[in-house]
C-alpha cells in the first residue's frame, strides 16, 4: 500500500531491463580497455553499418516472440529478398528503387504466406517457419541460379554504405549536420522524458527523485553526443542510422501505444483471456507475421546493399542472431513479455561482442561459444528473476 | 453381507490458509457396499477424497483413517493405490494417443522376463479386464477414438488391474448419456457382487436412490448424516434438505428492485459440443433479462451453465449454434466477442486465471484489455487516460493493490475478481453475465462483489448471475432459472423459490427434462 512497495515492485519489474543495460555498458567498457581502437570513430561507424540488419530483424522478431511464436525463416527471407532485388537491378538493369520495392513486396508475400498457415490453419509458427527456412533458401538458389551477383553500385549501394547527408551544413573535419541532428535528438529525448515525468506526477505515479532524473538525462545526453561527435569526426551520419532510428521509434510506438501492439501482448500473455476480451487473435497473428516478413525484406535490402551483391548463402543463421537478441533483451520464452528497446539492446550486445572479438582476433569458434553462453546466461537470469519474483 | 467396516475416516479436519475445508468429518464405509456421498459444489467432498487418497499427505490434516482394520497414513496417491484404494476423477486421466492397453497399464507396465514390456501379455491381460467391465473393444485401439462412456469403463478396468479394494468414483455419470450411465451403474452392481466396495460422489439423486446402500451428506465441510437407503424415510427430499439446509449466515446487501424494459432475450438457443458434434449441450434454452434486474441461472456441474453463457457471448463455445438473440426488442447477430462487446454484452468467466486475466500483466492493462474501443477509438492508446481509468476503478471497486502497475497474478482471488469486473464495467455493458462471480473468494470480498452487482443494476444494467451456491442466488437475484442437462427446467421469481424447490428442478433427469422442454 505504500510508495516503498510500489518502488520495490518497479525495481523488480525493471530489473531485467536495467540489468541488460548495465551488461551492455560493461561489455563496451571491457572491450574499450582490451582494445584501444574499439571506441575509435571508424570502428563505431563500422558497428552501425555492419550489424544494422540484426537490429532490424530483432524488431520484428521481438513482436513475434511476444506473441508466443517464433520465426526461423528470416535468414532465408533476407537472402531471397536480396536475391530478387539483385536479379532485377544487376542482371536486368532496373533502377535501384525497383529492386527495393520488389524486395519489400516479396517480404510481404512471404509474411502473408506464413501468417496464413500460423493464424488461419493453426500450425505452430515453429513448424511453419522451419518449413519456410528451407523453402525460401531453396527459392534463393533458384532465383540466383546458384551464383552470386554483384555489384549493385550507385544509389542501391549507398543505402547501407552511404553518408548522404555528410557536409550539408559543412564543417572542418567534423560534420556539423550530424552534430545538429544528434543535438535535436537529445533535446527531443529530454523534452519527451520531462513530459512523461510530468504526466506521471499528474497521475500520482511513482517517479524517481529529481536529481536522479536530471543525472540520468545528463548521462544519456553526454553518451549520445559523444557518440555523435565520433561519427561526425569520421564520415558523418550513416544513412542506415537514420533508417534504424526511424524504425525503432516507429515500432516502439506501435508496440507500446497502438491497439494492435496491445493485442500482441494480450495474446502472448493469455490467449484465452485475449479471445474472450474481443481480441481478434487470428488477425493479429497474421499481421504480426506479415510485419516480420516486411522487416526481413528491409533487412534483405540493407544486407545486400552492404555486401554490394547477393549470394545464395546470404543471411545464414541470421534468425538465430535475431532470436538471441530478443531473448537477451528480456523477451520471455513463453510470450507476453518483451520490448523493442530491450531487443535493440540485446542486438547491440551481440553486435558489440562480435565486433570486439573480431578486433582482438578471437577465432570464429570462440566467438560462437561466447555468444552461445551469453544467450544461455541471459535467459537463465530471466528464469531466476521470475522464480524470485514468484517466491515473494 | 458382513457388516464390518472397510474404511473409517475419523474426525477429519483439513485447513487451508484462511478456510476450514473439512471440520470433524466422519465417514464409515462397510465392506462390499456402494456408499454415496452427497453435497453441494464446494461442500468438501473432493477435499475429503483427496485426504483419503493421499493427494493431501498424512500430516497435513487432523484425524485418523482406518482402512481394513489398520490405521493408515498415505503420503501420496501411490501409497493409497498400493493398498487398493483407487479414485477415478471426473476429468478422466487417460492419455488420448495411447492404446487402451497402454493406458490400462500406464505406470504399472506388464514386464516379460527382462526389463522390457511384454506387449502380447499386456494386450491379453487388457482384453480380460475389458471383458470384466463389459467393454467390447480391441486393446490396441487408441483411447481418443472412444467416447466418454467407454473411457470411463477403461478407467475402471485400469483400477481393476491394480487389485482394487475400494473404488471411488467422482461424478462418474456427469458427462455420460443415459445408456452409458445405466451401463456404468450396472457395472458397479456387478463389481459389488464380486466384493468390491465403491464410493460414488454424485449430484443425481435418482441415481443415488437406485444404486446406493447408504448415503453420507456433507455440507460446509461437515458431515450432516449418513442415511441407510433401505429406510422408509430415506427420501430424496431428506437428502436435499440435508444438502442445502444451512442457515443463511452470509448476508446480502439490501436492494429495492426497480425493474424496467426487457434488455436481452434468448430464444430456442441450441448448442452442440465443439468436438463431439452429435452431443447437444444446450437444448432449446430461452430466457430473458430486464433492465435493473438480476437473474440467476442455477444448475449443477455439467448442466451447461457456462456453455450457455459463453455461446451467447460471441459464440465463444460450441458449434452448430442456433436460436435467436434480441437486444431491446431488436434481433441482433453476434458472431464473435468483438460484436458481443459492441452490442453491450459482457461475460466475466468462472475461471478467471485461465480465461479472465493476463496474469503476467499489470492491473492497468487488464482493466483496459476489453475496452480498447473506448480507450483508443482511433487505434492509439492514451497511456495517461488508461492509468486514470484504472485508478478510478481501483478506488471505486476497492481493489487492494499498491498501484495499478501491480501485476495481477500476485493479487488475492477477490481482488483479481474485482479486476475482471472492472475490465467489463469499462466496456459500458448493458447486460453483464457473471459466471460464478464469488468462487474461491472470502466472505468479505463476496459481500463487496454483491454490492458492486447492486450498484450495476441500480444504474439500469441487466445482470445474469450463474452460481452453484443456491443461497447466493436467492440472496441477490430477482428471478432464477434452473438448468438441467442443457435444458431450462424452471423459472421462479425469487419470492417463490426455495433451495429445496430449486434443487428439485436442478436434479431433474435427462428424460424428464426432455419432456419438459418439448
Amino acid at each position: 500500500m505504500t510508495a516503498i512497495a510500489g518502488f520495490r515492485d518497479m525495481v523488480t519489474r525493471n530489473l531485467r531491463q536495467s540489468g541488460i543495460f548495465v551488461a551492455f555498458v560493461a561489455i563496451v567498457l571491457l572491450f574499450s580497455f582490451l582494445n584501444s581502437n574499439f571506441l575509435s570513430p571508424g570502428n563505431l561507424t563500422n558497428i552501425v553499418l555492419q550489424y544494422s540488419y540484426i537490429l532490424i530483424l530483432a524488431i520484428g522478431m521481438v513482436m513475434v516472440i511476444v506473441l508466443g511464436q517464433i520465426d526461423l525463416s528470416v535468414g532465408s527471407v533476407v537472402a531471397l529478398t536480396g536475391a530478387v532485388s539483385a536479379v532485377l537491378v544487376i542482371r536486368n538493369g532496373a533502377p535501384w528503387w525497383v529492386g527495393v520495392l520488389a524486395a519489400l513486396v516479396v517480404g510481404l508475400l512471404v509474411g502473408m504466406w506464413q501468417g496464413f498457415w500460423v493464424a488461419y490453419v493453426g500450425i505452430p509458427g515453429f513448424i511453419v517457419t522451419l518449413a519456410g527456412m528451407l523453402l525460401f533458401r531453396g527459392m534463393t538458389y533458384r532465383v540466383l541460379d546458384n551464383v552470386s551477383l554483384s555489384p549493385f553500385g550507385g544509389t542501391y549501394y549507398d543505402v547501407a554504405n552511404g553518408f548522404s547527408t555528410n557536409g550539408w551544413l559543412g564543417g572542418y573535419g567534423v560534420d556539423v549536420f550530424t552534430l545538429v541532428i544528434f543535438g535535436v535528438a537529445v533535446a527531443g529525448y529530454g523534452v519527451s522524458q520531462w513530459r512523461t515525468r510530468r504526466g506521471r506526477i499528474a497521475y500520482q505515479q511513482t517517479v524517481e527523485s529529481l536529481w536522479l532524473f536530471v543525472l540520468r538525462l545528463v548521462v544519456v545526453a553526454a553518451v549520445v553526443m559523444w557518440f555523435g561527435y565520433q561519427l561526425a569526426q569520421y564520415r558523418g551520419l550513416p544513412n542506415i542510422l537514420i533508417l534504424l532510428a526511424v524504425l525503432i521509434m516507429l515500432y516502439s510506438v506501435i508496440t507500446q501505444r497502438s491497439v494492435f501492439g496491445r493485442h500482441i501482448y494480450a495474446i502472448g500473455g493469455n490467449l484465452n483471456a485475449a479471445q474472450l476480451s474481443g481480441v481478434k487473435v487470428r488477425q493479429v497473428t497474421f499481421w504480426t507475421f506479415v510485419n516480420m516478413g516486411l522487416l526481413a525484406s528491409v533487412a534483405g535490402v540493407v544486407y545486400s546493399s552492404r555486401m554490394n551483391g547477393a549470394q545464395p548463402s546470404a543471411g545464414n543463421m541470421f534468425e538465430l542472431d535475431a532470436i538471441a537478441a530478443a531473448f537477451i533483451g528480456g523477451a520471455s520464452t513463453t510470450g507476453g513479455v518483451g520490448r523493442v528497446t530491450g531487443a535493440m539492446t540485446g542486438a547491440l550486445i551481440m553486435a558489440v561482442m562480435s565486433n570486439g572479438m573480431q578486433l582482438m582476433g578471437v577465432p570464429q569458434s570462440i566467438q560462437q561459444m561466447v555468444k552461445g553462453l551469453v544467450l544461455l546466461l541471459a535467459v537463465a537470469f530471466d528464469v531466476w528473476n521470475k522464480r524470485r519474483a514468484d517466491a515473494r | 453381507m458382513d457388516h464390518s467396516n472397510i474404511l473409517e475416516m475419523r474426525s477429519i479436519t483439513k485447513t487451508f490458509p484462511g478456510v476450514k475445508a473439512l471440520q470433524d468429518v466422519t465417514l464409515t464405509v462397510r465392506r462390499g457396499e456402494i456408499h454415496a456421498i452427497c453435497g453441494e459444489n464446494g461442500a468438501g467432498k473432493s477435499t475429503l477424497m483427496k485426504v483419503l487418497s493421499g493427494v493431501y499427505p498424512h500430516g497435513t490434516y487432523d484425524g485418523a483413517i482406518v482402512f481394513e482394520d489398520e490405521e493408515v497414513g498415505f503420503g501420496s496417491i501411490n501409497d493409497s493405490e498400493g493398498r487398493g484404494i483407487v479414485i477415478i476423477h471426473q476429468e478422466l486421466a487417460l492419455v488420448p494417443y495411447l492404446s487402451v492397453a497402454e493406458n490400462i497399464f500406464l505406470g504399472n507396465e506388464v514386464r516379460g522376463s527382462g526389463p522390457l514390456i511384454d506387449w502380447n501379455k499386456a494386450n491379453a491381460e487388457a482384453a480380460r479386464l475389458l471383458a470384466r467391465v463389459g467393454l467390447d473393444e480391441n486393446p490396441t485401439t487408441h483411447v481418443s477414438q472412444l467416447g466418454v462412456g467407454k473411457q470411463q469403463l477403461i478407467e475402471i478396468a485400469k483400477a481393476l488391474s491394480k487389485e482394487v479394494r475400494l473404488l471411488i468414483l467422482d461424478e462418474p455419470t456427469a458427462a455420460l448419456n443415459d445408456n452409458d450411465s445405466e451401463h456404468l451403474l450396472d457395472l458397479l452392481r456387478h463389481l459389488k457382487e464380486q466384493g468390491i466396495t465403491s464410493i460414488i460422489i454424485s449430484h443425481k439423486l435418482n441415481e443415488i436412490a437406485e444404486i446406493a446402500d447408504r448415503t453420507t451428506i456433507i455440507r460446509d465441510g461437515r458431515t450432516i448424516e449418513t442415511i441407510d437407503m433401505a429406510d422408509a424415510d430415506a427420501t430424496q427430499d431428506r437428502i436435499i434438505r440435508g444438502m442445502v439446509g444451512r442457515d443463511l449466515e452470509h448476508r446480502y446487501p439490501e436492494r429495492t428492485p426497480e425493474i424496467g424494459e426487457e434488455v436481452l432475450r434468448v430464444e430456442d438457443w441450441t448448442v452442440r459440443h465443439p468436438t463431439q458434434t452429435d452431443r447437444v449441450v444446450i437444448d432449446r434454452a430461452s430466457f430473458h433479462v430486464r433492465a435493473g434486474e438480476v437473474i440467476g441461472i442455477a444448475g449443477l456441474m455439467g448442466a451447461g451453465r457456462t456453455e450457455l453463457a459463453m455461446s451467447v457471448f460471441g459464440r465463444s463455445y460450441g458449434r452448430g449454434i442456433s436460436g435467436r438473440l434480441y437486444k431491446n426488442g431488436q434481433e441482433i447477430q453476434v458472431r464473435d466477442v468483438d460484436e458481443a462487446i459492441a452490442h453491450g454484452l459482457a461475460y466475466a468467466t468462472e475461471d478467471r486465471k485461465r480465461y479472465g486475466l493476463n496474469l503476467i500483466e499489470d492491473i492497468r492493462r487488464n482493466i483496459s484489455a476489453a475496452g480498447m474501443r473506448r480507450l483508443a477509438p482511433r487505434g492509439w492508446v492514451n497511456g495517461n487516460e488508461e492509468i486514470k481509468v484504472a485508478e478510478e476503478y481501483r478506488a471505486s471497486l476497492n481493489i487492494k493493490a499498491p498501484t495499478v502497475m501491480a501485476v495481477v497474478g500476485k493479487l488475492s482471488g477477490g481482488n483479481q475478481q474485482k479486476v475482471v469486473l472492472a475490465k467489463w464495467l469499462y466496456t459500458e455493458p448493458d447486460v453483464l453475465i457473471l459466471d460464478e462471480p464469488t468462487r474461491g473468494i472470502d466472505v468479505g470480498a463476496k459481500y463487496e462483489i454483491y454490492t458492486i452487482i447492486n450498484r450495476m443494476v441500480a444504474a439500469g444494467k441487466a445482470v445474469v448471475v450463474i452460481s452453484s451456491e443456491l443461497p447466493e442466488l436467492l440472496g441477490i437475484c430477482d428471478r432464477v432459472y434452473t438448468l438441467a442437462s442443457g435444458r431450462i427446467t424452471g423459472e421462479l421469481p425469487v419470492a417463490e423459490a426455495t433451495q429445496e424447490r430449486l434443487m428439485e428442478l436442478m436434479t431433474i433427469e435427462r428424460e424428464t427434462a426432455k419432456d419438459l422442454a418439448s
